[in-house]
């Protein structure tokens, strides 16, 4: 099975900072990973590629130092990374962002085969749109399966494949034909470490660096910001609410504290009552 | 920057809301979206349509109507056997033939699952800007649409335009929005539209619909009252706490994210960012520290309650009721306080 996972570099949200005077965002010195997200993708790929056989390539679009990430995950066990990096991609909103990637995994078809699947996360931590695994499908007419919580089948002679999915008050149980996109769901399986040997290969091993030529793309007017039809007109703090918290003070006893408390909270919202008197006796 | 709008987008018109309906069923946020779009459409002086698809029946003609009593002045219907399980390939379909032919200026989704996987393939046919999950949403001077999102995790916002394109697409999350009210002496016209699907020709088929236990389910998102827990409750015992007083009111209770991973509570439960938006009339918050990431998904609440041992956690800056105590202490005496105070003579069958 030939099996394509596109993953993002993006920086650790845990550690970013927002500077508190001048309200921008601290990027220098916060750690890169992989789109945690893009981990349970590329797991399922891994597990797909062997029990049928195949190999799985693994895809970016970013700057030079994305090429960490995609070394991890060749130590995690993907066979091939190619880093798509060129400065025409700079500022890409998802529709530019699915353009280049979509040329780029037309030109690897063009070179290794045809692919059966490609993989997505659900979203970014970053941009949070999860719009460029819906847009690559579109572009590439890849049938495409979001939200996937289970792979049940898929059958590379039959080049059929049923998955769970996650849906609104339940779970739909979809089947269609390869080629598609899967997305999965976070925590829908557990990513494998990785052997010595892989780590020892990723640690040497070449990542196939592609400029915007090299990938074919032919039409730069589609990539980057000038690609983008969304702007970015501003960025802001959200304005803070002036009016700190009422404070209660606290009773001598946790009983008298609780009564108080339920007098802030009735004097403050009168109609409250009625409706919680409602609510608590059950209706 | 904004060029001259080009020609072929200037007939489009209109601001519509896609009325996410599926197995009979309206997803809440369409009306929330239609509450918004309304004051759009006022503003832009245009009308507000509503567009519903879905399988011939009840459901769907019930959907219509809702949206009239919610604030449309029309209503695009597709009607089709196919559209009654979503599906990305007719409903992806449908929809962009559907602004092909009519042309809005504003389409709107909710960021569900089923808002985002649609939105995502109909702006990349229709190679237009979509921006996701917005928080607020307004029109300028020169009646652009000004979609504003989080980002970072809540700390900033960005304010995002699709000046040169058409239509401007955006989806919200659900509650992050109120419900208008309710207008049932509403009505609309309802414009029939019969896009070209075969389900012959769609290859992805419904094998099996397996609809979420009624147990399991948590009405967090719209639950009027919301008890919450956080890491200053210390234990998963102590959380319990938290739980008896949900119990006592008759509210959903929730927590904060490292609840999630401690494995206190499921993720269906966690308030914030990554969890839940809720906009209760109360909110009660025991031991959380308030940080943006749970702000975000807490402060179109009413009311909220915070108990916290430190009194400059930034929970205080947002609550409206404080106290600075023991929330291990204080749960259980609150819980009886309540009791009493609502319902006195059902103290005694509550309290079995
Ligand atoms: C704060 C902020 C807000 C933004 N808001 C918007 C917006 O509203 N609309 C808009 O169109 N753009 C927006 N962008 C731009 C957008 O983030 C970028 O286009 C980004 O390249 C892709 O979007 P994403 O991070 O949301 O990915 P998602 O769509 O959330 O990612 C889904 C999956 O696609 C794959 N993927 C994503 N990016 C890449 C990549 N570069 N290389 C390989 N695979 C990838 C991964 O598998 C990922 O898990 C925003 C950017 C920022 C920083
Ligand atoms: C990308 C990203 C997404 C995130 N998404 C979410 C999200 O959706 N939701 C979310 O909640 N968080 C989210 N977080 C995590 C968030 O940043 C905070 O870490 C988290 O909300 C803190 O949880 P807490 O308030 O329970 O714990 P803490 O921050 O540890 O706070 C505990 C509080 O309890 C108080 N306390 C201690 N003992 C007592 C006592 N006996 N009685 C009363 N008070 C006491 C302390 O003073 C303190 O204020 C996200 C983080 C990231 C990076």
């Amino acid at each position: 099975m030939k099996i394509l996972v596109c993953i993002k570099q993006v920086p650790d949200s845990a550690q970013i900072r927002v500077h508190p005077v001048t309200n921008t965002i601290m990027r220098q010195g916060v750690p890169t990973i992989i789109n945690p997200y893009d981990l349970f993708s590329l797991e399922e790929a891994l597990k797909l590629r062997d029990k049928f056989g195949g190999e799985v390539t693994v895809l970016t679009m970013g700057p030079p130092m994305a090429e960490n990430a995609l070394r991890k995950t060749l130590a995690i066990g993907a066979d091939r990374a190619i880093l798509l990096t060129d400065r025409f991609f700079a500022g890409a909103d998802t529709l530019a962002t699915t353009y280049a990637l979509a040329q780029a995994i037309r030109k690897i078809q063009k070179t290794w085969g045809d692919l059966d699947l490609v993989f997505t996360g659900k979203q970014t931590i970053d941009g949070d749109t999860a719009q460029v695994g819906p847009g690559v499908a579109k572009r590439l007419d890849l049938l495409q399966l979001t939200y996937v919580s289970k792979i049940v089948e898929a059958d590379a002679e039959k080049r059929e494949v049923v998955i769970e999915r996650r849906a609104e008050g339940g779970t739909q149980v979809l089947k269609t034909k390869m080629p598609c996109l899967i997305a999965m769901l976070e925590g829908t399986n557990e990513v494998r470490r990785g052997s010595i040997s892989d780590s020892l290969r990723a640690a040497r091993a070449e990542i196939i660096t592609w400029s915007a030529k090299d990938a074919e793309i032919e039409d730069l007017t589609k990539c980057g910001l000038k690609g983008s039809p969304t702007i970015v007109k501003k960025v802001f703090a959200p304005t803070p609410r002036t009016e700190r918290a009422a404070f209660v003070e606290p009773g001598k006893t946790a009983g008298e504290s609780a009564d108080a408390i339920l007098e802030a909270i009735f004097k403050r919202h009168p109609a409250l009552k009625e409706d919680m008197t409602k609510l608590a006796s059950g209706f | 920057a904004k060029k001259e709008l080009p020609e072929h987008f200037r007939g489009y018109k209109h601001v519509w809301v896609f009325v996410e309906l599926e197995r009979g069923v309206v997803h809440p946020v369409s009306w929330e979206l239609l509450g918004a779009g309304r004051k759009l459409a006022d503003q832009l002086k245009v009308d507000l349509a509503a567009v519903v698809l879905g399988a011939p029946g009840e459901g769907t003609r019930n959907a219509i109507q809702e949206a009239f009593y919610h604030g449309a002045d029309l209503a695009y219907l597709v009607e089709d056997p196919i559209l009654s399980d979503y599906r990305n390939e007719p409903f992806s379909k449908a929809v962009t033939q559907l602004v092909n032919t009519h042309k809005p200026e504003i389409l709107l989704l909710g960021a569900t699952t089923l808002g985002r996987d649609l939105a995502g393939s109909v702006a990349t046919t229709l190679l237009t800007g979509l921006t996701a999950d917005c928080t607020e949403l307004a029109v300028d001077g020169d009646g652009s649409l000004a979609a504003t999102r989080p980002t970072f995790g809540g700390s900033l916002l960005c304010t995002i335009y699709t000046l040169n394109y058409r239509p401007q697409m955006a989806t919200v999350r659900p509650r992050q929005l109120p419900t208008p009210a309710r207008d049932a002496t509403r009505t609309g016209r309802v414009v029939e539209f019969k896009p070209d699907l075969d389900e012959d020709k769609i290859i992805t088929k419904l094998l099996k619909f397996i609809p979420d236990r009624e147990s399991a389910k948590s009405n967090l998102a719209f639950a009027d009252v919301v008890v919450a827990g956080g890491l200053g409750l210390q234990s998963a015992e102590n959380y319990q706490l938290v739980r008896n007083l949900a119990s006592v009111l008759g509210a959903e209770f929730g927590g904060s994210r490292p609840l999630v991973q401690k494995g206190w509570i499921t993720s269906d439960r966690q308030i914030g960012q990554t969890g839940k938006t809720i906009r209760p009339k109360l909110y009660i918050a025991a031991g959380i520290s308030g940080a943006i990431q749970h702000r975000v998904g807490v402060e179109g609440a009413d009311c909220i309650v915070a108990i916290n041992t430190d009194k400059n956690a930034p929970i205080f800056d947002f609550a409206h009721v404080g106290i600075v105590t023991d929330a291990i202490r204080l749960l259980p005496a609150l819980t009886e306080a309540f009791r009493q105070r609502l319902s006195p003579e059902n103290a005694d069958r509550l309290a079995g």
